[in-house]
């Protein structure tokens, strides 16, 4: 089986959920397909023409195998909609708590930053056992990330961040695949995904490591253009506070309200006059082509640092029952990777649960 | 044998030789044959592409073409096989030349219009063609942005309009049909006594009439965005590339369903001559292609359900999915039951369609795995969707058509076909298809993307019995044009009527008169009764 | 192996009746074509060939509508605020251009339908295309305005308004759905013409009329797509 195999390795704690609708609908496929073949043959040979003159009964048809062959095949596939369903919930909803990795595509390789500020191309280190959260931006076309081991994708679509999570369940070495069109080098925009025991990868984090994270990179972008000059700490400058408003609900000044999310925190940049604060004058220039698509996550990045509701793509919860937003780190939650050094900046990381 | 039938005499094909008289033609047996040389054409164009891709993919590497070049050869490949091939076939060709027949009528409601498609048709074809040739296009069929509008440079607004062009001989063509059935329909020929092709290409006909100026504004909006810098779809201006996929897909899944229908109807017509036996549940086979046609614009965003598009949204077209794969396997049923106390015999319409049941049973069904979200998630955009709508369009819509050829090309042509020769190709078709397509099923689970000019080693195996396979299909296709074409003026006459078959096209001359009828006729039961009636069940 | 001529087991579903329906020996219009029974067949064909295609042109506008329902949900502000610069009176004078000429249109059909004189017939449609041609002109005269003051989207695109960004896109949307509009005005214009030489060589009477209702039916089908821009552009945000 080694030549030709059959189905790809399960890497993945969802994997095993992929692979049991496959089988299940390859079953009732199978089931259908030789049904079908074997009334065509057993009738054709049995009602085959014996006579040059010969013609068939005048058969009309049948109410009731109509309905059954209407009813019975409809009956089946609300079965396999309502699982299918159910494992995409589970494919496309993160657990809280999963590491982040941001990830940008580009024409045609993958860049790729974990928080701690470790940086890889075409390549992603990730510890077994965890869940892993990829927030992924595109710098120019539509890509596609894909890990048929881990049997996930999603597309990854220049002006919004699409998420994707997993948890490997098995140490190896994995294809990364580009699926959506790209252009020229779209087959060569292919990577691997290595999975490691908690140990290894520990190991290869302390190496890879720069020692600033991306939230820290961001504060430090936030400072040289120029933004903590309006959006201060405290409620007072020309622009709103962004201390503590993440996972929140924001009012706009057209009495709509928008998700303070990593989205809105991206259009706010490339596109401020679109959804204004409540309260606010829209005069924020736009920093569209003035930061990469990199930069832009950084920003995000230290944006959701400042604290608010759940982690990023968690479930939200009302703003009444939240907590609020400590200003210190917290051991393991989100942020996970431990011990790299920060500077003054304060509250580097979003806040755990 | 009827008085009116005689096979000599004046009919369509002797009646003015000249050039003009082709060029300048309002008959729509005429026209039927100005498409099916030019769809043929575009076919082995096409087919072409096909073989090139095909040859590439043997090996891992980018070896026998640049990534570059491979890119367009699918682009090229998709494009021409589309809109080019597949939309027109079967309705352009047998439809334009049936429709009028079946429904009693001497032409379509506007022969000129009808004329005019032809062109439209023609001009739209040389823009993709000036373009294929001048260094090609790279987008792939789908145009999606932003890469068509920004990143792509080659030939994207030359091939836009040929398909915006070619978008409207489609409309028109669809007009026609509509017309024609509403309004020319012979006395007595109420609408539960057509014949089941004519219902096929009335929902075909108002898929093209609904879907195509979708497509069309679309394709234009991204030769404005390309050409003009307006920010429609592009992010960087402004735009929103996933509304594009919404546009897209809203004609493009339905003309899916412009390609398979036709064929349903030509199933419909040649199960019932061979197995000499009105169809069973003629009302459901007829109302299906109508459910087909109205649910199947409801689905198109099954396509997107790794976009980002919103989980509810997924529900709902995961659903409608499902409930749009109903009416296929309805009809499916309904043949299959048709052949039960029939009198089956096995000349090669009906080998297409066996393989067309077949095989199209299967293209359904794994159709279903894509409508399954949390398995589309895994297979999106890898060789299992090339290998389904595969099986669907190649399987279903050409096994359709070469059957439908085959059926009525007596009438057509006024002569036999070698019947050894075409049981052999359709056997090579059979065989060669599953064996191109088949594997793709696997390499795609594997995780193989699509698109790819190069691929890891590991799925290489695949490949090569893919290749060998679309070998075996290039010979099963190439058989039948050769021996068509001589059956031309070797093949004996046929007669009127050379199948014992039922409906007002075989009651004419073959070839038909020009004028098809010389009296309107007047029908006074079902088209397709074979034996009395025998009141089982529901009966018309 | 296929048998030569051998269908008929029993009577086939067809009754040849000559002298019935059909018969081509019949006295018929000139103008009835050769596939048709009759005129009334000949007319509701065409009519509905026309509805038909009406249909179809609603859905190829209907791709632009949904990009400004998309885009104007996305900014409204944005877009509220861009429709300020366009000219409010030169679009209510158009839309009132428009609905005058839908009725002489009407008129005009009338005119044939009643065998009235070819004088009132061509009158009628001279004044229908004379309002088509005002409200081209003066649809001419707003889009100079624009390319005056730097509102045509593109490199060139002049903005000093909040929502530089919604109005480019804003503009993109006026100019597209604006100017298809316009290209069917152009369209309707050059049918009208056909239409006023044939009325005048005396083609339209009560029996034969239904080019001229086919191109009504299309002409007044252009107004109603300007009766939908008109608010959608130029009304929003209540500035009037």
């Amino acid at each position: 089986m080694d030549q030709l195999p059959l189905f790809p390795v399960e890497a993945s704690a969802q994997a095993g959920q992929v692979d049991a609708l496959y089988f299940f609908l390859v079953a009732v496929s199978a089931f259908f397909a030789v049904l079908i073949a074997v009334l065509l043959i057993v009738f054709a040979v049995k009602f085959r023409r014996r006579r040059e003159d010969e013609v068939g009964e005048a058969i009309h048809g049948s109410i009731a195998l109509e309905m059954a062959w209407t009813l019975i095949p409809l009956g089946i596939a609300m079965f396999m909609f309502v699982w299918g369903a159910q494992v995409f919930f589970h494919l496309t909803r993160p657990p809280r708590g999963a590491m982040e990795v941001y990830v940008v595509g580009k024409q045609w390789m993958w860049k790729l930053q974990h928080m701690d500020g470790a940086r890889e191309i075409n390549e992603l280190h990730v510890p077994v056992g965890r869940p892993v959260k990829l927030i992924m931006g595109s710098e120019d076309v539509i890509h596609s990330f894909f890990l048929p081991a881990f049997r996930v994708k999603a597309d990854v679509v220049p002006g919004r961040y699409n998420t994707l999570w997993f948890t490997a369940t098995k140490p190896g070495r994995y294809h990364i695949f580009c699926t959506q069109y790209c252009g020229t080098k779209h087959s060569a925009m292919i990577g691997w995904v290595t999975v490691m025991e908690p140990a290894d990868y520990q190991a290869w984090l302390s190496g890879g490591s720069s020692g600033i994270s991306i939230a820290d990179n961001g504060a430090k972008l936030f400072q040289d253009l120029g933004c903590a000059s309006c959006h201060q700490e405290v409620q007072q400058g020309r622009g709103p506070t962004l201390r503590g408003g993440y996972g929140h609900d924001v009012k706009l000044n057209d009495g709509q309200t928008v998700a303070f999310n990593d989205d809105y925190i991206r259009e706010s940049i490339v596109n401020p006059q679109a959804k204004i604060v409540a309260g606010f004058q829209p005069i924020m220039p736009t920093f569209q082509g003035l930061v990469s698509e990199d930069q832009l996550l950084q920003l995000v990045a230290y944006v959701k640092s400042l604290g608010g509701a759940a982690p990023g793509g968690g479930i939200p919860i009302p703003p009444s029952l939240m907590p609020k937003a400590p200003n210190g780190r917290e051991p393991g939650g989100v942020s996970g990777e431990t011990g790299t050094g920060r500077g003054a900046q304060p509250a580097p990381k979003s806040p755990g649960n | 044998m009827d008085t009116i039938t005689t096979t000599t005499g004046l009919n369509y094909l002797n009646n003015g030789y000249g050039l003009k008289s082709w060029l300048l033609t309002k008959d729509h047996k005429r026209i039927a044959l100005l498409y099916l040389w030019s769809v043929t054409a575009f076919f082995a164009l096409g087919g072409f592409f096909a073989l090139l891709i095909r040859l590439e993919l043997l090996t891992p590497a980018a070896d026998l073409v640049q990534p570059e070049t491979y890119n367009k050869l699918f682009t090229m490949h998709g494009v021409i096989m589309v809109f080019f091939f597949l939309i027109p076939s079967i309705p352009a060709t047998l439809g334009n030349f049936l429709i009028p027949i079946m429904v009693g009528a001497k032409d379509l409601a506007f022969p000129r219009i009808n004329l005019l498609s032809w062109y439209i048709y023609i001009l739209g074809g040389l823009f993709t063609i000036v373009a294929a040739a001048t260094g090609g296009i790279d987008t792939g069929w789908t145009f999606y942005v932003p890469y068509s509008t920004a990143a792509s440079n080659s030939h994207v607004i030359l091939a836009g309009l040929g398909v915006f062009i070619t978008g409207f001989s489609s409309i028109l063509t669809g007009l026609n049909f509509v017309v024609t059935v509403h309004r020319m329909r012979a006395p007595g020929l109420t609408w539960f006594r057509l014949p089941l092709f004519v219902w096929s290409h009335y929902a075909t006909s108002l898929i093209m009439i609904l879907g195509t100026p979708v497509i069309a504004i679309t394709v234009l909006l991204v030769a404005v965005e390309r050409g003009l810098h307006l920010g429609i779809f592009d992010p960087a201006l402004g735009g929103d590339p996933i509304l594009f996929q919404h546009l897209f897909w809203f004609y493009s899944h339905p003309a899916v369903y412009i390609m398979i229908l036709p064929a349903m109807g030509v199933i419909s017509e040649i199960v019932q001559a061979f197995a000499r036996k009105n169809v069973f549940g003629y009302a459901f086979v007829a109302f299906s292609s109508l459910a087909i046609a109205i649910i199947g614009f409801l689905v198109w965003g099954h396509h997107l359900f790794v976009s980002g598009e919103s989980t509810y949204a997924g529900l709902i077209f995961s659903i409608l999915s499902f409930l749009v794969a109903i009416p296929s396997a309805v009809k499916v049923f309904n043949w299959t039951a048709t052949i039960y106390k029939g009198s089956v015999s096995f000349e090669s319409p009906m080998l297409y369609v066996f393989g067309f049941i077949g095989l199209f049973t299967i293209g359904g069904l794994t159709g279903l795995f894509l409508a399954t979200m949390g398995l589309d998630v895994h297979v999106h955009d890898t060789y299992f969707v090339i290998a389904h709508f595969h099986y669907v369009m190649v399987g279903g819509a050409i096994m359709g058509y070469l059957g439908g050829i085959h059926y009525w090309w007596p009438k057509i042509t006024g002569r036999m076909y070698p019947e050894g020769l075409a049981k052999f190709a359709a056997l090579c078709v059979f065989v060669g298809f599953n064996l191109t397509f088949f594997p793709q099923f696997i390499v795609g689970y594997l995780g193989m993307p699509r698109r790819y000019a190069m691929y890891p080693e590991e799925f290489q195996v695949y490949n090569v019995l893919s290749t060998a396979g679309a070998s075996v299909l290039g010979v099963g296709y190439l058989i039948p044009i050769i021996y068509l074409i001589w059956s031309l003026k070797n093949s004996p006459l046929a007669g009127p009527n050379p199948w014992g078959a039922k409906g007002l096209e075989w009651e004419i001359p073959s070839p038909p008169p020009t004028e098809n009828f010389a009296v309107t006729p007047v029908v006074t039961q079902g088209t397709h009764q074979y034996a009395p009636s025998r009141e089982v069940g529901i009966a018309h | 192996m296929p048998t030569s001529g051998s269908g008929d087991y029993h009577p086939g579903p067809v009754a040849i009746q000559p002298g019935g329906h059909g018969d081509p020996h019949a006295v018929h219009h000139p103008k009835l074509q050769h596939h048709f029974d009759d005129m009334a067949q000949q007319a509701e064909a065409s009519t509905l060939g026309m509805w038909v295609f009406l249909v179809t042109e609603i859905m190829f506008f209907g791709g632009l509508f949904m990009a400004y329902i998309v885009y104007r949900y996305a900014s409204p502000l944005g877009f509220e605020e861009a429709s300020h610069e366009l000219n409010l009176y030169l679009g209510a004078i158009n839309t009132a251009v428009l609905i005058c000429s839908s009725l002489t249109m009407a008129l005009a059909v009338r005119a044939a339908q009643t065998n009235q004189s070819r004088g009132t017939q061509v009158g009628f449609l001279l004044v229908t295309m004379l309002f088509g041609f005002g409200f081209l002109g003066i649809k001419a005269y707003e889009y100079w305005e624009k390319f005056h003051v730097g509102h045509v989207p593109g490199p060139y695109f002049v903005w000093d308004g909040q929502y530089p960004h919604a109005a480019e896109q804003f503009y993109s949307l006026y100019f597209a759905m604006t100017g298809l509009h316009a290209l069917h005005m152009i369209v309707g214009i050059s049918i009208m013409t056909y239409i006023t030489i044939m009325a005048w060589r005396r083609t339209y009477d009560a029996e034969y009329y239904t080019p001229v209702e086919v191109a009504g039916l299309y002409w007044h089908f252009v107004d109603i797509v300007w009766i939908f821009l008109f608010p959608l552009l130029y009304l929003i945000g209540g500035h009037y």
